[in-house]
């Protein structure tokens, strides 16, 4: 039997499977976000040098990891978008963009309250640093340049062309440590292996798995919205039984 | 080619274009673009001269000296080939330690020691228990020992 791949690319069919698959992200989420804190913040030792002060990393790491990766995701949505022509996968780049920005937010927010105590500045003009707050303002212009075009199509296609133009800067971001001097640290995990303690790894690690599944579980709900708000006006919409209440 | 492929094909082109481009700028910026220079390009004197700059490296062990005033402090700053004299007067970061990585923004003064006005510690990738710590420093003790029998 074949597999039609492009099923799910059609909104009526995606709209009911994204509702079956939210609840599922966001239990398992908010599960593995109570054992990564506890086990980050109650189980695992203190730093050797930092003391408790490195526990930010919890929180700082997995959404540095996030804010590059959705944006990846957010690109390739984008492009396929351009490519196939395809409305829902320009829907759901568009989903993704605000819990991307949010998530470069929070990494350089707890950067900063991370580098005051231990650098000694909350900011510094360094590469990692700079290229991150270049992420942000991709993020929010592809936002922004979304939402100031009328027609959605047209909107898409302009704001698709900027997330791959942006593309560029998330390498730089994850080799900029390794490629110029930077106040930043170098990557604790690598290809090659990990510098880390065990439970402080696994604490990390958990807490990456929760917000992986918070970002699934808020783009999903996100793009339900914006399927409904696109296709208003389409025979499926009207019959569903959310609508016709 | 169908549209859609030459849709690809123009993005892949272009993704590949803008990439090149900006590496060739940072690349003509790699000395902008760094935050610090390391003892080494000071002494080859690609730093430079009679204006701020950052200097990076790890504090020299046995090289932290304070001045009576118990504020200004004089360390050498070393990338392992060259070393510097730093001066500073003012209050460190807690991580600022003999051996560990720090970052330093002044200028060289005709003395031949760089006056800074500001100290950052970096830290590096690891993360462990002091407990690991101390056995990581048993085990590494007897090498320190060992050049001293030659």
């Amino acid at each position: 039997m074949a597999i039609n791949w492009f099923k799910y690319a059609a909104p009526i069919n995606f709209y009911p499977l994204a509702g079956k698959l939210i609840p599922w992200f966001a239990i398992l989420s908010a599960l593995l976000c109570a054992t990564g804190l506890y086990l980050g913040f109650v189980v695992a030792p203190a730093d050797a040098t930092q003391g408790e002060f490195y526990r930010i990393i919890f929180i700082h790491v997995p959404s540095s990891i996030l804010s590059m990766f959705l944006y990846m995701i957010m690109a390739a949505y984008a492009a396929m978008g351009l490519i196939f022509n395809t409305r829902l996968s320009s829907m759901m780049a568009t989903a993704i963009a605000p819990t991307g920005a949010l998530f470069t937010f929070i990494a350089l927010w707890t950067g900063a309250l991370w580098g005051k105590p231990m650098w000694g500045a909350w900011w510094v003009w360094d590469a990692r640093l700079t290229s991150e707050l270049i992420l942000l303002f991709l993020y929010l212009g592809f936002i922004s340049l979304h939402a100031s075009i009328d027609d959605p199509r047209r909107a898409d296609r302009a704001a698709a062309l900027l997330a791959i133009v942006g593309s560029v800067n998330v390498p730089i971001i994850y080799f900029s440590v390794k490629w110029w001097n930077t106040l930043h640290q170098g990557s604790t995990i690598k290809f090659t292996g990990t510098s880390m303690q065990i439970t402080m790894q696994q604490a990390m690690f958990t807490m990456l798995a929760a917000c992986w599944l918070y970002a699934m579980a808020i783009a999903l709900t996100r793009v339900r919205s914006i399927i409904l708000e696109r296709e208003r006006n389409t025979q499926w919409v009207a019959e569903l039984a959310e609508v016709k209440q | 080619m169908k549209p859609r492929q030459k849709r690809a094909l123009f993005i892949i082109v272009g993704i590949a274009a803008v990439g090149l481009a900006v590496g060739l700028v940072l690349n003509a910026l790699k000395d902008n673009v760094s935050l610090y220079f390391t003892p080494t390009q000071v002494y080859n004197k690609e730093a430079p001269q009679n204006r701020n700059f950052r200097i990076g490296g790890l504090v020299e062990a046995g090289s932290v000296k304070r001045e009576k005033d118990g504020l200004t402090v004089h360390f050498m700053i070393t990338d392992l080939k060259r070393s510097l004299p730093v001066v500073y007067k003012g209050i460190l970061p807690d991580l600022f330690k003999e051996g560990k990585g720090v970052v330093a923004q002044g200028k060289m003064e005709a003395d031949g020691q760089m006056h800074v006005s500001e100290v950052l510690a970096k830290h590096d990738e690891n993360y462990m228990p002091p407990e690991a710590k101390d056995a990581l420093k048993r085990a590494a003790a007897p090498q320190v020992v060992a050049p001293v029998a030659k």
